[in-house]
């Protein structure tokens, strides 16, 4: 009896050694099986080749017959987006659109971060609050409002044309300019929040040593509030550019059928066109494609935080 | 000094207006007894009481608020574990590894997302029979991506809270696991609330990835509000669109309120 206590209590032990690596290896192992995995997954698809029927894919491995795997791989996928100029307008309106937005919300965000971070310091928690809440209200139902504002005869047309700015209305809706607006404003939170974490951090006695030295307000921000604030700039523009390249609710709902972008695409040939490998394939595309911005938000946020791990 | 001083409000005001224009315009029209959404015909409240005649929505309502609970719940253990080796792990090559799969699925375009894991699902159910789609894949979809944003949630907190309450409970021979549930935890209860909150309003929130992996009978709100808005714009949607605006924001400032007080007693106290 007492023999096994003596065990139980030296298991117990070497468990609890093995409990930080436990801990650890839960969200491990849940993101590998259901995030990376399914990356794997999306490459093989883009190998395989297409059919009529259920799967709508043959396997990569054909057959394995007497220990011998045979494998098939097939880039004709990659060879039809290379070739039909379809897809390749595609990548090209998405890299377009997703740097137009991109722009408009630092156009846009720069000065409402800036505004937000110079407010007396009792209203700042306040606006930024005003910032987060419409990222906490329905995407879906943010894209739509703009249906009704953009359409011809819809709110912004109506307005401008009772106030005589207009005699026709303006055709902004399924237009790419709908996108843009969308884009911009669905992330522009994304891109005023970092930015207004770095612009907190500004260091203060630089601006003052500026403006000593004579330096003019323009002077004094180009030369150090800007600098200062470039990796926040950057990690909020990343923020904004990556989920645009692949956005699909808002080029669908408000671009019309001319509107050329990868996530749209690939969503036709998945759900319309039931080609799983090329939309696979297109799904490859986009991953590539985004891994530099990926690598800029990465390294910039980590300028931006410094040494987090105190 | 005064000219840059109202520049700041015009620029706030401009701004803000950008940001809640659409959704203002969307709660008024809600009221419209017109059926066409642009022309004002009066005020009305009758499509909230149609909505409440949707049984279609209603049924979607009810399944992606059951899927929202189950996502948040887990979202917030996964997550809440995966901030705590964040930010107490010395660094490892497990550690920055697990950053990267951290941050990957808050910027990843929803279309990778969900066709990846449905290609996981179907390759799954061709071997084992399992799983079936319908509303567990798109939990186990939804908690991928939702426990991403309460790593960064809970993450932040932990970075920024105080340590010397742990240490102490540990000089007076407090086991670790103890030291946790009755110290850490209650200081970063606010965070793990505010974590689950967000994963719950973005799995009620997501068209996409539920698109992808759902299956035969679980079809969840955001669907059906898809299938009637490519139909065009419908005041039924702007009532509903305006319920879900009320609610998040009560949530929002509930949230908002409670952390903000929080920081101020362990401020006042520490």
């Amino acid at each position: 009896m007492n023999g096994v206590m003596k065990r139980l209590t030296r298991l117990a032990t070497t468990a609890r050694q093995y409990v930080p690596a436990l801990i650890a290896a839960i969200p491990m192992i849940w993101l590998l099986l259901l995030f990376v995995l399914p990356l794997l997954f999306v490459v093989k698809m883009s190998l395989s080749e297409a059919r009529l029927g259920l799967p709508p894919y043959y396997d990569l491995i054909r057959s394995i017959e007497d220990g011998i795997v045979t494998i098939q791989i097939n880039f004709s996928n990659y060879m039809i987006l290379a070739q039909d100029s379809l897809y390749v307008s595609a990548l090209l309106g998405s890299l377009k659109i997703a740097t137009v937005s991109t722009l408009l919300c630092i156009l846009i965000g720069y000065p409402m971060a800036y505004a937000i971070a110079n407010a007396p310091r009792h209203w700042r928690t306040p606006l930024l609050m005003l910032v987060i809440l419409p990222f906490w209200t329905s995407f879906l139902i943010r894209a739509y409002a703009w249906i009704g504002i953009l359409k011809n005869n819809g709110l912004l047309n109506n307005m401008l044309m009772s106030i005589g700015v207009i005699d026709e209305p303006l055709n902004i809706l399924y237009t790419q300019w709908a996108v843009f607006i969308g884009d911009t404003y669905t992330y522009l939170p994304f891109f005023i929040l970092p930015l207004y974490a770095s612009l907190l951090k500004l260091d203060h006695s630089l601006l003052e040593a500026a403006a000593d030295l004579g330096a003019k307000p323009i002077t004094q921000f180009f030369t150090v509030t800007l600098p200062q604030t470039t990796p926040g700039i950057i990690a909020g523009s990343m923020l904004v550019f990556i989920p645009t390249m692949g956005e699909f609710i808002i080029p669908d709902l408000l671009g019309g059928p001319d509107v050329l972008m990868l996530g749209k695409m690939m969503w036709i040939e998945f759900f319309n066109n039931k080609d799983w490998p090329v939309a696979s394939a297109l799904t490859v595309v986009l991953l590539v494609a985004l891994i530099i911005p990926f690598v800029l938000m990465q390294n910039y946020e980590q300028l931006d935080h410094g040494d987090n791990d105190r | 000094m005064k000219n840059s001083r109202l520049l700041q409000i015009i620029i706030l005001v401009l701004g803000f207006g950008f940001l809640y224009l659409p959704i203002i315009s969307l709660i008024v029209y809600s009221f419209n007894e017109s059926r066409l959404v642009t022309v004002w015909g009066g005020f009305s409240t009758k499509w909230y009481g149609e909505l409440l005649n949707n049984s279609q929505l209603l049924d979607a309502a009810w399944l992606s608020i059951k899927i929202g609970i189950i996502n948040a719940t887990i979202a917030v253990i996964l997550g809440t574990l995966a901030a705590i080796v964040l930010v107490r792990y010395k660094r490892s090559k497990m550690r920055s590894s697990l950053d990267i799969m951290v941050a990957a699925p808050l910027v990843m375009p929803d279309v990778i997302i969900g066709l990846s894991i449905l290609l996981l699902f179907v390759s799954l159910e061709n071997m084992l029979g399992w799983p079936q789609r319908g509303q567990l894949t798109v939990i186990l979809a939804h908690t991928t991506f939702s426990m991403a944003y309460v790593t960064v949630v809970v993450r932040s907190r932990l970075i920024s809270m105080d340590r010397s309450l742990e240490e102490a409970a540990m000089d007076l021979g407090a086991k670790p696991l103890l030291v946790f549930l009755t110290v850490t935890l209650p200081i970063i209860a606010p965070s793990l609330a505010a974590g689950w909150l967000l994963s719950f309003t973005l799995s009620m929130d997501d068209l996409v990835i539920a698109s992808f992996v759902s299956g035969p009978g679980a079809t969840t709100l955001p669907m059906v509000v898809y299938s009637s808005v490519r139909l065009g714009v419908s005041p039924q949607i702007n009532a509903l669109a305006s319920i879900i605006i009320f609610v998040v924001s009560i949530a929002v400032l509930v949230a908002g309120l409670m952390m903000h007080k929080q920081e101020k007693r362990l401020a006042a106290g520490g």
